[in-house]
């Protein structure tokens, strides 16, 4: 056990995929010799040679579309996109390709790729690198869109993607790369794709989030305990298929819910999870369920103090928090 | 066919209303509006009138007993007429298990019917609040909303549903546990205060001044309590209510009433001639309602949306029950009465009010009151506004005064005017110009 980074977590879980089956390997931008933008797939290309660390070019569609290619003929690629802001080119691939592909031929062919973004704001990046892009991907049945917020997941849940035999597109917190640091285990594990997990239990409120938010939420958790608002949070983890479950059964305990997410609000992932406790926990709720997200602007603003207004905090999400758990 | 005699809606809001008596007995005749029955409701005693002529066939409902408003509490019809109970389902609610109605008011568990949604009384009704009253068939009324604008959360649910399982939760206690009654079982120095009396007390009495201790032990000084009557409790949740709701100023003018007392001595007689007693009140009524028209936003009433002016100027009228009360009779657009008009209006109100014949519209409405303190010898006062309205008019005692008049000495008939307003819809100076405005017509009164 070793308290790593976020980023590592995510090197540590290919690396052993790799070193498990000889089938995964890895494609996208600068992911050979550089290691990656983000070094994530560091000493990967020294360790498995230029075969299974792929150096593509500047092309997305390419990217994905190599990536279904060998999936269909039973290898299981890792396709990287530097910035999930650059996925648009392979959007007809993901959608029409990848995630029909299983329904198309009644289970005869099925993708079993990943698909690694990098998303989110925070960092400086400005219009084209800080995009959250799931509420895109979250319309698309049969393609699962998993999001981690700790290293310990990250590790656990790409592991669990790269075995799952349809496509899986998997959402990091790029914020969080180095930011997020935890203890996660040596060795093998899969932390399961699908289940949601309560990172705090607590009664007066609960507040849905994921990814760089969960990590905020919790930290205004902390906050609102000293305040003596017991927040319960949940960390999605996996936003296709959601854990309704989870949700409903906190939502119904508190009658208080507040979804937190990063991407604007309007059209954004959390009027889906809204929809889901207004349609099945109405009788329990106490209080309207509140969505707490990104101001409705094109882009994340590359001006510091305007990204700074864009961006969710600790203290956005604690103010909403309280507020809702006094109505 | 026999008809029902249905308990009436005593008012608006008021949901139940009491037997007091039944003025007929099963088999006596009756004829259509002969007076049948007292009720009584938080707001309002009255005698019901006979909806038919006929034999009182059946009492459903013994006096003392409280239901429903629409229910049904007897019958009449013709002699030996046997009752139909029908079920007819285009009449549920008039249909009324009769074994339902002979439950004594405390046993009949309260209807319990909320909606999540706005609620007129409550405010927002959550979900979940809905669920849980309806589920545990909890009254809201009685629990104290701690959310925003004081709307019921689901944790005042909770904690209140916890505080009632407490309670049952006491076991019996056994007998030997229980202190025994009567003279045997109290300690002798309760039995016979001041004999038996312990050195240490001893010494207290022996100070100049000081209250014997025992006093206060003394059996025959043992508090009664007076059983709440509908109408006391009533006034008091009013009261409270009014306190809680407005922020309450007083300000108080002093009017010299000369031209006032001139005018009634001069048209007394010809009043009483036309069947008027014209008493003061008259005088303060009408002065209210000129100042009321040139000041509409006095007659109004606070509400979050804004400060809702009234289209009429109806005003309430304090009238003391002595021991029973006060009740608050409305002369409906005051403003468009002459004074022999107000002076009619107000003997009638005033007149039934004591012998409790109001009708239950007679005492909702209003949009300002008056109450005449002065009756009683009060100077001045500081009177709680009838809420929803912004203001009250208290009149005090009229009393021969010295006052200065171009600086000479005079003996005019003075009385003092308090006015406690709503500090939420008006200033200290919009009130005092309205004051002011009243002060103005009375002393000029033509």
């Amino acid at each position: 056990m070793a308290e790593i980074t976020m980023v590592e977590a995510i090197r540590d879980a290919m690396d052993e995929e790799m070193a498990r089956d000889e089938d995964v390997f890895i494609v996208g931008e600068d992911v050979g010799q550089r290691g990656g933008v983000f070094r994530a797939t560091i000493g990967l290309f020294d360790k498995y040679g230029e075969s299974r660390v792929i150096d593509s070019p500047l092309a997305e569609l390419s990217i994905v579309g190599v990536g279904i290619g060998a999936a269909l003929y039973g290898l299981k690629p890792i396709c990287e996109i530097q910035f999930a802001d650059f996925i648009y080119p392979a959007f007809n691939q993901i959608i029409s390709e990848a995630s029909k592909m299983c329904y198309r031929t009644n289970g005869d062919w099925t993708v079993p790729m990943v698909i690694r973004a990098p998303y989110g704001g925070g960092i400086g990046g400005g219009l084209y690198h800080s995009q959250s892009i799931e509420a895109f991907f979250t319309h698309a049945p049969g393609l699962k869109v998993v999001v981690p917020s700790t290293p310990y997941d990250a590790k656990g849940l790409l592991k669990a993607a790269v075995r799952d035999p349809n496509p899986v597109l998997f959402l990091e917190p790029k914020k969080g790369y180095r930011l997020i640091k935890g203890d996660v285990p040596d060795g093998d594990f899969v932390v399961p794709i699908g289940p949601a997990n309560i990172s705090k239990t607590g009664q007066d409120i609960t507040i849905i989030a994921y990814g760089m938010m969960h990590y905020y939420a919790l930290q205004s958790a902390t906050k609102l305990a000293e305040e003596g608002i017991n927040a319960e949070v949940i960390d999605l983890r996996t936003l296709y298929p959601v854990d309704q479950e989870t949700i409903l059964n906190s939502v119904k305990k508190t009658g208080k819910a507040l979804i937190v997410h990063e991407d604007n609000l309007t059209g954004g992932y959390g009027g889906e999870i809204a929809a889901i406790i207004a349609e099945h926990a109405f009788t329990f709720l106490d209080a309207p369920v509140r969505r707490l997200a990104g101001p409705d602007v094109p882009a994340v603003p590359f001006s510091h103090p305007m990204q700074d207004w864009f961006m969710l905090n600790e203290e956005k999400i604690t103010n909403a928090a309280r507020n809702l758990a006094n109505y | 066919m026999a008809i029902k005699i249905i308990m009436p809606k005593l008012g608006e809001s008021v949901v139940e209303g009491t037997v007091v008596n039944w003025l007929k007995k099963e088999g006596e005749t009756v004829e259509e509006f002969e007076s049948l029955l007292e009720v009584e409701s938080a707001k309002v005693s009255t005698e019901i009138p006979s909806p038919a002529s006929g034999i009182l066939l059946k009492i459903l409902v013994s006096a003392g007993t409280t239901v429903n408003a629409e229910t049904v509490i007897g019958w009449i019809g013709e002699e030996n007429e046997v009752i139909q109970e029908t079920n007819d389902p285009s009449e549920p609610n008039l249909i009324v298990n009769k074994g339902d109605l002979l439950v004594e008011e405390k046993n009949v568990e309260q209807e319990v019917d909320y909606s999540a949604g706005r609620n007129v009384d409550l405010g927002f009704i959550s979900p979940v609040v809905a669920k849980i009253a309806q589920e545990y068939k909890i009254n809201l009324d009685q629990i104290n909303g701690t959310g925003q604008g004081g709307r019921i959360t689901k944790k005042d649910l909770t904690v209140f549903l916890e505080s009632r399982k407490e309670k049952p939760q006491d076991p019996e206690k056994a007998a030997w546990e229980t202190p025994g009654e009567g003279d045997l079982f109290r300690p002798t120095e309760l039995q016979f205060p001041g004999k038996f009396v312990n050195p240490s007390e001893k010494k207290v009495q022996n100070q100049p001044g000081e209250i014997r201790k025992e006093e206060n032990f003394s059996p025959s000084r043992a508090s009664r309590v007076i059983p709440h009557t509908k109408r006391r409790k009533s006034i008091a949740d009013h009261m409270v209510m009014s306190k809680h709701t407005s922020p309450h100023v007083t300000t108080v003018m002093e009017v010299d009433l000369i031209k006032v007392v001139s005018h009634r001595d001069e048209v007394k007689a010809m009043y009483v001639a036309q069947g008027a007693k014209l008493t003061f009140t008259a005088y303060f009524i009408s002065a209210i309602s000129q100042a009321l028209t040139n000041f509409p936003i006095v007659n109004s009433s606070w509400s979050d949306e804004g400060i809702e002016l009234k289209p009429d100027i109806n005003i309430g009228m304090a009238t003391s029950l002595g021991q029973a009360g006060l009740i608050v009779p409305v002369i409906r657009n005051a403003d468009s009465l002459s004074l022999l008009g107000l002076a009619r209006k107000i003997n009638d109100l005033a007149e039934r009010a004591r012998n409790q014949k109001l009708k239950p519209d007679e005492v909702i409405g209003g949009s300002f009151t008056i109450t005449n303190h002065g009756t009683s010898g009060s100077l001045f006062a500081t009177p709680i506004i009838n809420q929803p309205q912004c203001a009250i008019l208290g009149v005090g005692a009229i009393q021969k005064r010295v006052t200065v008049i171009n600086d000479a000495i005079a003996i005019r008939p003075m009385v003092y005017l308090s006015l406690t307003f709503d500090h939420r819809i008006l200033d200290g100076a919009s009130a005092d110009g309205f004051l002011a405005k009243i002060v103005d017509i009375l002393e000029n009164w033509n």
